[in-house]
Parts: C-alpha cells; sequence; structure tokens
C-alpha cells in the first residue's frame, strides 16, 4: 500500500493550491484555442482591414489621421489596448457568472483549502494571461495588415511591460467585479452598455489630446480606465504621436487595478460565504 | 487504495457548540442553538423536514456560511477563525450537481486533488483508485454533463473523498437517486466509516435513509434539535409501541377524529387522506375499540413497529412531509 504525506496547511499548501487553481484554467483554455483565437482575432481583424487597409485604397486614405500619422499608427496601441480589456470580461466575467448562478461550479474551487480572495485571484491572474496572449496575437494583425507603414518606436521597454501588465490585471479585476456582481441572464445587456461605449470613448482610435477641442468630453473620458491603457501603450509604442505622460496613467492604471480588485475580492467573498 | 499519511491533528472530527445562524434581512434564525458532535468511524444523520436548518448547519460546518454565534470545529480546528485550515479535514457533497463542467470525470477529481496539494501523480493514482471503488472506471473520460444525476452524485462523492477527509459532508444525498443507487450509496458509506474511520454527515428527510445508516440521528425542527440519539434508542424513548394506520371510505370527520383519541393508550391521532394514523403505547385490546369507533367506514388497517416517522410524529405532531 503506497503512502502518501499530505501536506498538513501552511503557506506552502496555500501556494499548491492557487497554482492548482490557475492550472485549471489553463488547462480549459488550451482545450478551445480556436474560440480563444476567434474571440480575440475577429473585431481588431475587421477594424484593421476596414479602415487602414481598405479606405486608403478607396481613396478615404486620410480617414482619422492625427498630427500627419495614419490611423493605422494612432491605432494600433488602442486595439492592444482593448483586446486586453476584452479578454478580462470574456475569460472572467462570462464563465464566472455562469459559474455562480446556473451550474454552481464555482463550489469546489472555493473549497480549496485557501482563503476565497486567493481563489478570485487565481481568476484575475489566469484572464491576466490570457490578455498578454490576445495582445501577441492582435500586434502581428495591426502591424502586417495596413497598407500604410506603421510606425513604431518602443521608447522604453519597462513602460511598455507595465502598461500590459497593470492593463491585464486591470481587465481581469473588472471582470471579476462584473461576473461577481451581474445575474447571468443580465450579462448580455451589461455587456452592450459597458464594452461600446467604453471602448469607442477609450481613446482607442484617437489619442486622448486630440480631443482637446471638445473639452467636456476629454474630461469626461477620463472616468474610463480603457484611456489610461490606451495612453500608456502609446506613450510605450508610437511616442511620436500625442499621448499622455506614463507618470500620469501608469499610476492611475495601478490606481484603478487596486480598486477594482479591492471590490471585486470583496463582492466575490460576499457571494460565496453567506 | 492508496492511504494518506495524515498529520495527527487534536479534537474530535466535527463538534458543533450552541450554533445559531441567522441571515441577513431575516426574520428569525434559521439555526436556533444547534449542539452535537460527531466521532470517528460514526454516520451521523440530521433528520428534519424542508427548512428544519439542516442544510445551514452544514453550510457553516464546512465554512460556506458565517455563524452568528456558537462554534464549529472541524478536527479541532474553529471554522470560523481558520475556514481554509479547516477546509483541508472536510469533504463536501453538495445536493445539487456542482461538478466542474469544463473538465472530464477523471479531471475532476486529479483538480480536486491538485487544489489541496497532492502532486500530480498522486491526483491521478487517487483519482484512479476512487473511480474503480465506485464503479465508474469506464466513465473517467466522459464530459460530466452527459452523466445522469445517479453518476454525477456518485462523482462527486468520488471528489470529495480525494484528499482523505476526515469528515464527509452529504446534504440530501439520495433525494434524487433511484432505490438500486440509494442502497449501493449506503453501502460505500458504511464501507468509508468502518475502512477509513471518515465521520459522516449526512442530511436527509427519509425516515427510511437514517434508520438504516446512520448511526445516530439528530432530529431537527425549526433550527433546534428535538432529539439526539441512536435509531432504535430514539423509537424506545418517545414510548410509541405501535403506528397504526386506518384506511376510511371517506375523509375522517372531527366527531371520527376525538373519538379515537378519547380511546385509551392512544398518543395521537393524525388526520390523513381517507385515512387516520393512530399512536398508541400499546396495541394489546385496542384493536376491537378502534374498529368499533371507526364503524361502518373502516376499510383497511395496517400495525406496524415505530418508526423514526411516528417519533417525529409524537414531537412535532407533524407529518415529515408538510
Amino acid at each position: 500500500m503506497t503512502e502518501i504525506a499530505l501536506r498538513p496547511g501552511g503557506w506552502r499548501l496555500g501556494a499548491a493550491a492557487f497554482a492548482a487553481l490557475i492550472a485549471r484554467d489553463l488547462r480549459v483554455l488550451a482545450r478551445m484555442p480556436a474560440s480563444f483565437l476567434l474571440r480575440t482575432v475577429v473585431n481588431p481583424l475587421m477594424f484593421v482591414f476596414v479602415f487602414t487597409y481598405l479606405y486608403p485604397r478607396i481613396g478615404a486614405g486620410r480617414f482619422g489621421q492625427v498630427a500627419g500619422q495614419s490611423l493605422a499608427t494612432i491605432a494600433l496601441p488602442g486595439l492592444i489596448a482593448s483586446a486586453i480589456y476584452f479578454q478580462g470580461l470574456n475569460a472572467v466575467a462570462l464563465p464566472l457568472s455562469m459559474e455562480f448562478s446556473a451550474t454552481r461550479e464555482i463550489e469546489d474551487r472555493v473549497m480549496a483549502p485557501v482563503p476565497y480572495a486567493a481563489a478570485a485571484l487565481a481568476k484575475v491572474c489566469c484572464s491576466a494571461v490570457q490578455s498578454l496572449l490576445a495582445a501577441a496575437v492582435v500586434f502581428p494583425l495591426a502591424y502586417l495588415i495596413p497598407a500604410a507603414p506603421v510606425r513604431i518606436h518602443i521608447a522604453s521597454w519597462a513602460a511598455l511591460i507595465l502598461a500590459l501588465t497593470l492593463g491585464s490585471l486591470l481587465a481581469g479585476c473588472l471582470g471579476l467585479l462584473l461576473g461577481t456582481v451581474v445575474e447571468v441572464r443580465k450579462i448580455a445587456l451589461v455587456f452592450a452598455v459597458t464594452i461600446v461605449p467604453l471602448t469607442f470613448l477609450g481613446c482607442v482610435y484617437y489619442p486622448w489630446a486630440s480631443l482637446h477641442s471638445i473639452r467636456w468630453i476629454q474630461i469626461l473620458v477620463l472616468a474610463n480606465p480603457l484611456v489610461y491603457l490606451s495612453e500608456a501603450l502609446r506613450a510605450a509604442l508610437t511616442p511620436s504621436l500625442p499621448h499622455m505622460s506614463t507618470l500620469a496613467s501608469l499610476p492611475v492604471l495601478a490606481a484603478i487595478t487596486v480598486l477594482l480588485g479591492w471590490a471585486a475580492i470583496t463582492t466575490f467573498t460576499r457571494r460565496v460565504l453567506t | 487504495m492508496i492511504r494518506l499519511t495524515q498529520p495527527v491533528v487534536g479534537g474530535l472530527p466535527l463538534s458543533v457548540d450552541g450554533l445559531v445562524k441567522r441571515y441577513r434581512g431575516a426574520n428569525g434564525n434559521a439555526v436556533d442553538g444547534v449542539s452535537f458532535q460527531v466521532g470517528a468511524g460514526e454516520i451521523f444523520g440530521l433528520l428534519g423536514p424542508n427548512g428544519a436548518g439542516k442544510t445551514t448547519t452544514v453550510s457553516v460546518a464546512a465554512t460556506r456560511a458565517r455563524p452568528t454565534a456558537g462554534t464549529v470545529r472541524i478536527a479541532g480546528v474553529d471554522v470560523a477563525r481558520h475556514p481554509s485550515r479547516a477546509r483541508r479535514w472536510l469533504g463536501m457533497v453538495t445536493q445539487a450537481n456542482t461538478l466542474d463542467r469544463s473538465l472530464s470525470v477523471q479531471e475532476n477529481l486529479y483538480f480536486h486533488g491538485r487544489y489541496f496539494g497532492l502532486s500530480r501523480g498522486q491526483a491521478w493514482r487517487r483519482s484512479r483508485e476512487l473511480l474503480d471503488w465506485l464503479g465508474l472506471a469506464s466513465r473517467r473520460g466522459d464530459q460530466v454533463d452527459r452523466l445522469s444525476g445517479g453518476l454525477a452524485q456518485r462523482v462527486q462523492l468520488a471528489r470529495a473523498l480525494v484528499h482523505q477527509p476526515r469528515v464527509l459532508f452529504l446534504d440530501e444525498p439520495t433525494a434524487w437517486l433511484d432505490p438500486q443507487s440509494r442502497l449501493a450509496l449506503w453501502d460505500r458509506l458504511r464501507e468509508l466509516r468502518d475502512r477509513d474511520r471518515v465521520a459522516i454527515v449526512l442530511t436527509t428527510h427519509s425516515m427510511d435513509e437514517a434508520e438504516r445508516v446512520c448511526d445516530r440521528v439528530a432530529i431537527i425542527d425549526h433550527g433546534r434539535i428535538l432529539i439526539c440519539d441512536t435509531p432504535h434508542a430514539l423509537k424506545r424513548r418517545v414510548g410509541t409501541q405501535a403506528r397504526l394506520r386506518l384506511g376510511l371510505a371517506t375523509q375522517p370527520s372531527m366527531a371520527l377524529l376525538e373519538r379515537l383519541a378519547a380511546l385509551p393508550g392512544i398518543e395521537r391521532v393524525i388526520p390523513g387522506d381517507q385515512s387516520a394514523e393512530v399512536l398508541a403505547a400499546t396495541v394489546d385490546g385496542l384493536l376491537p375499540e378502534l374498529v368499533s369507533a371507526v364503524g361502518a367506514g373502516l376499510r383497511d388497517l395496517t400495525v406496524s413497529e415505530p418508526t423514526l416517522e411516528s417519533v417525529f410524529i409524537s414531537l412535532t405532531g407533524r407529518n415529515l412531509r408538510d
């Protein structure tokens, strides 16, 4: 008879459990690479194809230009930002909302011998990994497809890595919050009223500075977390375009991530512990 | 079967002391001062009607609900103060199917083991052995959403055992099972009790189940334990010697019920649908009296041993299914 020593508890068991919770999510992801790719690629691909490939060829080449730069260059950081952002909602909010209400599948994972916050954080980490993968998938599309050359210049690797990491975590936290707060039958509605306005008003297709002529919009969009991610990536990838200073965008990004993370973990715990 | 050597931990597998639970916004207490203990190698039943507080008691003990007052200890660990440490020692089989639908049957067990710190090899071996033990070997690769209710229940049991808990909670485990699966589950539970000395706590509203598998039963109603003992002792303690069921031609009238209640040795009369149930201290000399009290409307008369149902009725005046 085989004898197995089981860890009695403590941080090593906690770390093992945390790693296993992430491994579970990655296993599920790895099983469906096609659906991951499709949900990641279709939106940016269609955008890049229509506005940066078709438009120049049908004589609308100057569409969306800012400061003499093509829309393809302007939109590249924004498209990466919105891909990161979408992933958090797709990877966490939708499945979590299902697991909480319809199927109650979350039950076994919250019974793991770790604090509930750890189960929540594992979701955020796994979502962040998917966000980074999505960024890696979207970058070549946005770089190679446009008819006009895309001018990128990585001014600071540190700022780029920080922006990608913070943005991915932020997306995961937002997904976690929505997934725990919104009932499954309302999630499609919530997606429709949050994602679309947040994306269109997220400085994805235009730099924030270019909004100066419409002051109220420029101030209003500051409430949108996506703005800081788009602008931070713009500063890191296309510094020749007008962009918000990373001294402003990165700390705000970090602050929103912490705030959303705290709110999401609180609601998650309230949801699983009656 | 692989044995997991467990560090020695102090205390009884489960001790519940003065537990009170009031849900936010609720008027009364769902659980209202419940105390009991369960030892290693014991099957303990919480028996009561729906809404009695059985599931809430289990939820608090399994760290899924916060106690309003009182303490619950799993293997000596206070569940309110150290929930994640307490979870190490408990396994849970919920009433609803909560299997992970994104994973196969065996993966459900494998990842559960991984959540509890088992190595990859250990988790695979242990899940394979448990699936074999529960007769699920051929279902290893199945997707869980294709399983029937009975099979899903068995997989949930296997999953709850992967990390070799000291206390196993089962919430209404046989509510949706066919009779054959029910018997098989009971056999497995007895085996766990005798071989692995697991403390098993199950909630049920089935008298039959409580009587046949539980070593001790607590009858619970309105959040309180009315009585707690072995099924045999419970039946004796209540004093009822016989249960008589009268089949009637019509609905029992008030006059008839009063006549029956007035007969000597009758403890309780419970009206039913074209029937009446009578609990009596003794049957000696009672039958002729009953027959003449009912008169021509009597269609059928059954005399049976007292059951836990009669215990429940004599304690609460209600039927369990009311």
